[in-house]
């Protein structure tokens, strides 16, 4: 667990050059970590100390400086990219409920999700679209900071192991067919119907760095926000709240909010429990 | 002066907790932080009844929550719990650390980092080796550490690994665990 260069006697070191690399970093890479949590950071910090036998943080900094390569592997282990399809079935049953209705009142919508990580996700909400009738009607945008699961997310491409869990994730959200539908098996993989990703546009952009989307209708971030410090997820509602029209709707992850923070009194909220808002008409 | 008290518990961790937390006192001058490995279950219900019976406020840790005294804060399921500098929540979705998440090691060692000398860590029952690490972290730093003593536990095998790895101040059977957590809370006040 915690690296051997670091223990009890000298934790403001550990702490100090945790702060210059993140510095390093975003003067180097424009990479902005230095609003997230940093427990967090400093866990994965460590832990990538630990596999790269590095012995100290300085270290790191100087070889990362000097070689984007180095640097990709840290993003790799400060970006976590756990993710499944369907994950919280109950967010995707209101989904579907309580959402899907407003969405059929537009006859073009578009939807953007931020932080797709390997694109499980997105895909689950294609599935969904699709069943609704819904998919030839908009336009998906899939968005990461990091163009390696954004190239996963591309291929759509999956190991079969985890498609039990994802098969009951998609019973349980309400699913009408079999996810079967939507994959074609191939050695030990799945991969996903082009009809699918043909709909999805992926590309690289940064909550923390980059501009807003024009005129979405519908913007899920779920188990990104959790990673950042309050004045940083503020910053990061303000980006979805001018990038959503008016009445568009903001769905987060279960333990994320906009309770407390100055964008509260700016959203309807219509599911507490799965954490859906809508964007009220000014 | 100690300022929390983090507790991990698996299997058979309901019941020893059942046990334990009620007995802490309103006015209680600490915090008490609860990793309880329960699979993927929605914990509503159980932190309800918890509240009905704990003179304490039972509730579950929410991200950038101030950690306050006078509450009693569950992990959520499927979220690892760690403690900022700052003394308020965060969570994670990291990959699960011995098979679980929320991971007990990961809550220590985290709470370690923030309450360094002045944190009581506790191992409960449960069937596997979470925790043992994060209470020898929190041995490190200069905490106080204690585990529910194996052979009273319904499952030796957790507080067993801790006692291995992190050598605690204290075996305890169950009944005497919260007696001597607030007798030690209280003597340094
Ligand atoms: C835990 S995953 C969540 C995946 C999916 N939304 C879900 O809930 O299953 C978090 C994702 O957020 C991405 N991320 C983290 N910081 C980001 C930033 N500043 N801008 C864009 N994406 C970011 C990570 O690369 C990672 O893929």
């Amino acid at each position: 667990m915690t690296q051997d260069a670091y223990n009890e006697s000298n934790t403001d070191l550990l702490n100090i050059e945790l702060q210059l690399l993140m510095e390093a970093i975003y003067l180097r890479y424009g990479y902005d970590f230095r609003n997230y949590s940093k427990t967090h950071i400093k866990r994965r910090v460590l832990h990538h100390l630990g596999i790269n036998m590095l012995s100290s943080i300085t270290q790191l900094q100087d070889r990362i400086l000097r070689d984007r390569a180095v640097f990709n592997g840290l993003l790799d282990d400060l970006s976590i990219n756990v993710t499944e399809m369907f994950r919280d079935p109950e967010f995707y049953k209101s989904l579907r409920e309580k959402i899907i209705p407003k969405l059929r009142t537009y006859a073009y919508f578009k939807i953007w999700q931020a932080g797709c990580s390997t694109g499980e996700e997105v895909y689950s909400i294609a599935i969904l679209l699709k069943e609704e009738g819904l998919l030839d009607r908009c336009q998906v945008y899939a968005t990461d900071f990091n163009r390696k699961v954004l190239e996963i997310a591309k291929e759509g491409v999956y190991q079969k192991s985890e498609i039990e869990q994802f098969e009951r994730n998609y019973e349980l959200s309400g699913g009408k067919n079999k996810l079967s539908d939507y994959y074609k098996s191939r050695y030990g993989s799945v991969i996903f119907n082009r009809e699918l990703s043909n709909k999805i546009v992926f590309a690289d952009h940064n909550l923390v760095t980059d501009k807003v989307f024009a005129d979405v209708n519908l913007i899920l971030c779920r188990n990104v926000l959790i990673y950042f410090e309050k004045s940083l997820q503020e910053n990061v509602i303000g980006l979805f709240y001018d990038s959503l029209v008016p009445s568009g709707i903001l769905c987060l992850g279960t333990k994320e909010s906009i309770k407390f923070s100055r964008y509260e009194h700016l959203f309807d909220v219509v599911d507490e429990k799965q954490k859906i808002y809508k964007k009220k008409i000014m | 002066m100690y300022k929390a008290i983090v507790m991990g518990a698996s299997y058979g961790g309901l019941e020893a907790l059942k046990i334990i937390l009620p007995q802490f006192p309103a006015g209680f001058p600490v915090p008490v932080i609860v990793v309880l490995h329960i699979g993927d279950h929605d914990n509503e219900i159980f932190l309800g009844y918890m509240n009905e019976m704990c003179p304490l406020q039972v509730k579950e840790a929410e991200s950038n929550e101030p950690i306050r005294k006078g509450f009693i804060y569950f992990a959520p399921p499927n979220y690892h719990l760690l403690i900022e500098a700052d003394f308020t929540f965060s969570l994670t979705t990291d990959e699960k650390h011995n098979y679980s998440r929320p991971s007990i090691d990961v809550l220590f060692e985290s709470a370690a980092w923030a309450y360094t000398k002045n944190l009581i860590g506790v191992v409960l029952t449960g069937a596997n080796s979470d925790g043992a690490l994060g209470l020898k972290t929190i041995k490190d730093y200069g905490g106080m550490t204690m585990i529910q003593s194996p052979c009273s536990a319904l499952s030796p095998a957790m507080p067993g690994a801790a006692l291995k790895i992190a050598h605690p101040e204290f075996s305890l059977k169950l009944e005497g665990i919260a007696d001597k957590l607030i007798e030690l809370v209280n003597s340094d006040r």
